[in-house]
């Protein structure tokens, strides 16, 4: 067995899967059958002044036979007594003190406010503290949340404020509803946060009801827009990783959390610079028993590659993460597809012909008067569009045309151009 | 159906072909991940299926391979044999809403990873000091073989034929279940440390009281054996040939060539007697008749084996009994049938069968395959001195224990039998079971001494 412990700016867990602050992190009783499960540790649902939820608050995109895409919630922080969570908190922890439980807290915007929930959560022996900046609905509108995390120097000053009293390591959950991540990631680095985790849900409006005309889902003939996550919003969330993983500015861990659904999702996230990940709405969907797998499958790869623990995969990608101007121009592959697997669908055919460069043909054997397929590799762009829409994994390979030239950027490119210009 | 000699060989490989890769990982996503599972109850062995499932969506086949061998340690056989129709895909949720996921396949998928990539899926147990010999290396000595060595005992299997796996190996037609598959299973509990002492026969080579002598508990597991007599005139002519080792013959050695073109009477209706059929048919007769006393709605064979058979042209009559093999020179030349038709019911709510006086008419016939059930080992049972009833072992259904405070039974040997056939994954059940009640008794007496 690997070792798949974790520590994420000093908080050590027994696995690097942990709940999401959210609803499956509501109560004891929750969390307690999560660590039964495997989880190694959980976020509990935000803390805060309690409010009051609407009902008819989750909704979720449903596509192609596949439930459960996308999920979108305008449900609020914790509704529930803050003495009572700190209690089942307390509790939580003595029945499983070597899991990893983290305090998510919102307050307004008030230094006092802070210090008080920070020494209130801290007292009962939590691992760490996640300040919620990301909340999209409902408490943005009262200037917490995401209104927060939409502004670099709230963040930094309210860091600040959690930082002078903290004992126990910070993590600042940021929201991707914001045009640069970067920005918010620094600003909670600068505030002296000692990591952060990404992304919260984004803005959405899962449908409109057809018939009723009504927004999907409505509270009484009205809707408000929610926070979008599960399965789709897992490619955003990788990249905002990523590009707070290879910022220097940034320079904290990271807790990355968006779509994260299996095994193969936790690792791509580890790749990206993620030093563990959080989970909900793939247990929302399946129950906590999912991380059963999650576990195993982890194990299974990091065995499977002779790496003994799960921290010697955090980040290892990042290097490969840049920008467009660092990519090699000169560098080329082409489609092939393999007769053999190849089912004759055509639909590469009539992607490439309709809506890229016009380069797979289908031809007619005249003998048998079967049709093939075939790549015009000298017009092949290497778009991959044609191994997208193949729905047989496998038939249609991408391959490495070596095109003799020595490897070229577009910023080499354009420093080669201005120098020479120069010469002239 | 017609067949040259040299195309047998392919007639007697896996009909049922694999899964393709996008066919399991499409019926794998199709898989609801049920809670609390109606196809988990469904298996006598309790194999997680949403969870083995799951990890083959996820592209974690190690462990959906460990989930099934885990539960069931002769799991890849089972995906092939088990009745699912009538089991896990039976129960699946999925039959009122659309149809059932492909469970059995699944399970072959996964298996058949482990056995490409020879992956080692379980380690033996620390040992205890414990000994266990067990008789019979069948599913369920098998079973109980693989859980005793991982929870550390010392276990010594002794086999009477040459090869281990029992019925998985030598009673299954291959092209439902290849020989290999079951020798995998068996190699897996053997690279556990397990002994597997094969031509070794319990009563001949080695005495029960020696067993007794030499280990802390012994299980039996030696399953049933050969077909009995039909108890009529001409069975001794040559020609008349029992189901169970006319497919152990089709499983080892070369395929028999006096087959080929000829007419073949199967005496019977359960499974054995559809494989016996089934065959025939491959090994070349022209031919093929299953012969029951009873009708379709009675007979045993699970449906699908009868569409598998009927497929392969066998022909079925009903209500018609045997009354005696007619012969030349010694060898079968006809059979003569009596036809029947069904009386009251019996004690297990079959209509008796009742020969119609005066409807004998004889068949032609040139081979006569006996396929009407299996006999108890009685002497082998009877030389262990424990309580029995018609060969059935008495067992304490909760220990597994017999008679004797030191023997335990798993199997076929405690099946009681009726209207159905004993399935492999109820043998892997017993000898699962009776492997955790022999360690719960031996961990209790070690508890006991030492206090």
């Amino acid at each position: 067995m690997a070792d798949l412990r974790i520590n994420l700016a000093g908080i050590e867990s027994p696995n690097p899967f942990w709940l999401a602050s959210a609803p499956p992190t509501n109560s004891g009783y929750q969390v307690q059958r999560a660590f039964d499960a495997g989880w190694g540790g959980a976020v509990w649902k935000t803390l805060g002044e309690p409010i009051i939820n609407v009902t008819s608050r989750f909704a979720a995109l449903h596509y192609g036979g596949q439930r459960v895409l996308g999920f979108n919630n305008i449900e609020l922080i914790t509704d529930r007594p803050l003495d009572v969570n700190l209690k089942e908190m307390a509790e939580t922890k003595k029945l499983f003190p070597k899991h990893t439980l983290i305090a998510s807290l919102m307050v307004e915007h008030k230094r006092e406010a802070w210090h008080e929930i920070v020494k209130q959560v801290e007292a009962i022996g939590v691992d760490g503290l996640e300040l919620n900046f990301g909340c999209p609905h409902g408490m943005a509108e009262r200037g917490m949340g995401s209104a927060v995390g939409q502004h670099p120097d709230l963040i930094r000053q309210q860091v600040e404020w959690v930082k002078e009293v903290a004992q126990t390591p910070v993590i600042v959950k940021l929201t991707p509803n914001i045009t640069d991540i970067r920005f918010t990631a620094r600003a909670a680095s600068q505030g002296g946060a000692d990591a952060i985790s990404m992304i919260n849900t984004i803005n959405s409006l899962i449908g409109v009801d057809l018939d009723r005309w009504l927004p999907i889902p409505h509270v009484d003939g009205k809707g408000a827009h929610g926070g979008y996550c599960g399965p789709a919003v897992k490619p955003i969330a990788l990249n905002m990783v990523a590009e707070c993983a290879r910022d220097p500015l940034v320079g904290i861990p990271i807790s990355g959390i968006g779509g994260i659904s299996t095994w193969r999702d936790a690792v791509e996230f580890l790749l990206m610079g993620a030093t563990g990940v959080q989970v909900c709405t793939a247990a929302m969907h399946h129950g906590f028993r999912i991380v059963e797998d999650m576990i195993d499958g982890l194990n299974q790869y990091l065995e499977q590659k002779g790496i003994a623990s799960v921290m010697d995969i955090v980040g290892k990608a990042v290097h490969t993460y840049s920008d467009w101007g660092n990519l090699n121009l000169n560098y080329k592959v082409v489609a092939r597809i393999h007769e053999e697997t190849c089912i004759n669908c055509n639909k590469c055919h009539i992607a490439c012909e309709d809506t890229s460069h016009q380069c797979i043909d289908i031809i007619k054997d005249q003998a048998t008067g079967k049709e093939r397929l075939v790549v015009r590799e000298e017009d092949c762009v290497g778009c991959n569009l044609c191994s997208i829409v193949c729905p047989v994994e496998g038939t249609i390979e991408m391959v490495e045309i070596p095109t003799g030239e020595p490897p070229l950027t577009w910023n080499q490119r354009q420093a080669a151009l201005a120098s020479g210009g120069a010469t002239e | 159906m017609s067949v040259h000699t040299d195309e047998r060989r392919h007639l007697f490989e896996e009909a049922t072909p694999p899964l393709k890769p996008k066919e399991a990982l499409d019926e794998a996503n199709r898989c609801l991940y049920c809670y609390d599972a109606p196809c988990i109850k469904a298996c006598p062995t309790s194999i997680d299926i949403p969870s083995f499932i799951k990890k083959i969506a996820t592209g974690n086949l190690f462990g959906s391979a460990r989930t099934i061998m885990e539960a069931n340690p002769v799991g890849a056989s089972c995906a092939r044999v088990c009745p699912t129709e009538e089991l896990c895909e039976g129960a699946c949720v999925l039959n009122h809403a659309s149809k059932p996921i492909m469970i059995g396949l699944l399970q072959r998928h996964a298996t058949d990873w482990a056995i490409r990539n020879q992956a080692a899926l379980f380690q033996p147990g620390e040992k205890n000091g414990k000994t266990v010999a067990i008789v019979g290396a069948g599913p369920a000595g098998i079973s109980a073989a693989r859980e005793l060595a991982r929870l550390g005992y010392d276990v010594t299997v002794y086999e009477a034929k040459e090869k281990a796996g029992g019925l998985n190996t030598y009673g299954i037609v291959s092209f439902r279940l290849p020989q290999e598959v079951s020798l995998w299973e068996v190699e897996q509990v053997a690279s556990l440390g397990v002994r597997f002492l094969t031509n070794t026969r319990v009563g001949v080579d080695v005495q029960p009281e020696e067993l007794l002598q030499n280990y802390d508990a012994v299980l039996l597991a030696v399953g049933m054996g050969n077909v009995p007599q039909l108890g009529i005139e001409g069975e001794e002519l040559e020609g008349v040939l029992d189901a169970i080792t006319l497919v152990e013959e089709t499983k080892n050695g070369p395929l028999r060539e006096d087959f080929i073109g000829k007419k073949v009477a199967v005496i019977g209706a359960g499974n054995t007697a559809i494989d016996a059929a089934t065959c025939s048919k491959r090994l070349g007769a022209d031919q093929v008749q299953i012969l029951y006393r009873r009708t379709e709605k009675e007979m045993t064979a699970y449906p699908f084996e009868y569409e598998f058979a009927k497929q392969d042209g066998v022909e079925f009559r009903w209500l018609v009994a045997p009354k005696r093999i007619i012969g030349t020179d010694g060898r079968v030349t006809g059979i003569e049938l009596t036809r029947m038709k069904l009386g009251e019911a019996d004690e297990k709510g079959r209509r008796r069968p009742e020969p119609i006086s005066g409807s004998e008419y004889v068949v032609e016939v040139d081979f006569v395959v006996k396929a009407i059930g299996q006999e108890r080992l009685l002497p082998l049972i009877e030389s262990f001195g424990i309580g029995h009833s018609k060969g059935v072992i008495s067992i304490d259904p909760t220990t597994y224990r017999t008679t004797h405070p030191r023997i335990y039974a798993a199997g076929d040997v405690i099946f009681g039998g009726g209207g159905v056939d004993a399935m492999v994954v109820d043998a892997a059940n017993h000898g699962k079971r009776a492997a955790h009640a022999i360690h719960a008794a031996l961990v209790e007496k070690t508890a006991r001494e030492s206090d």
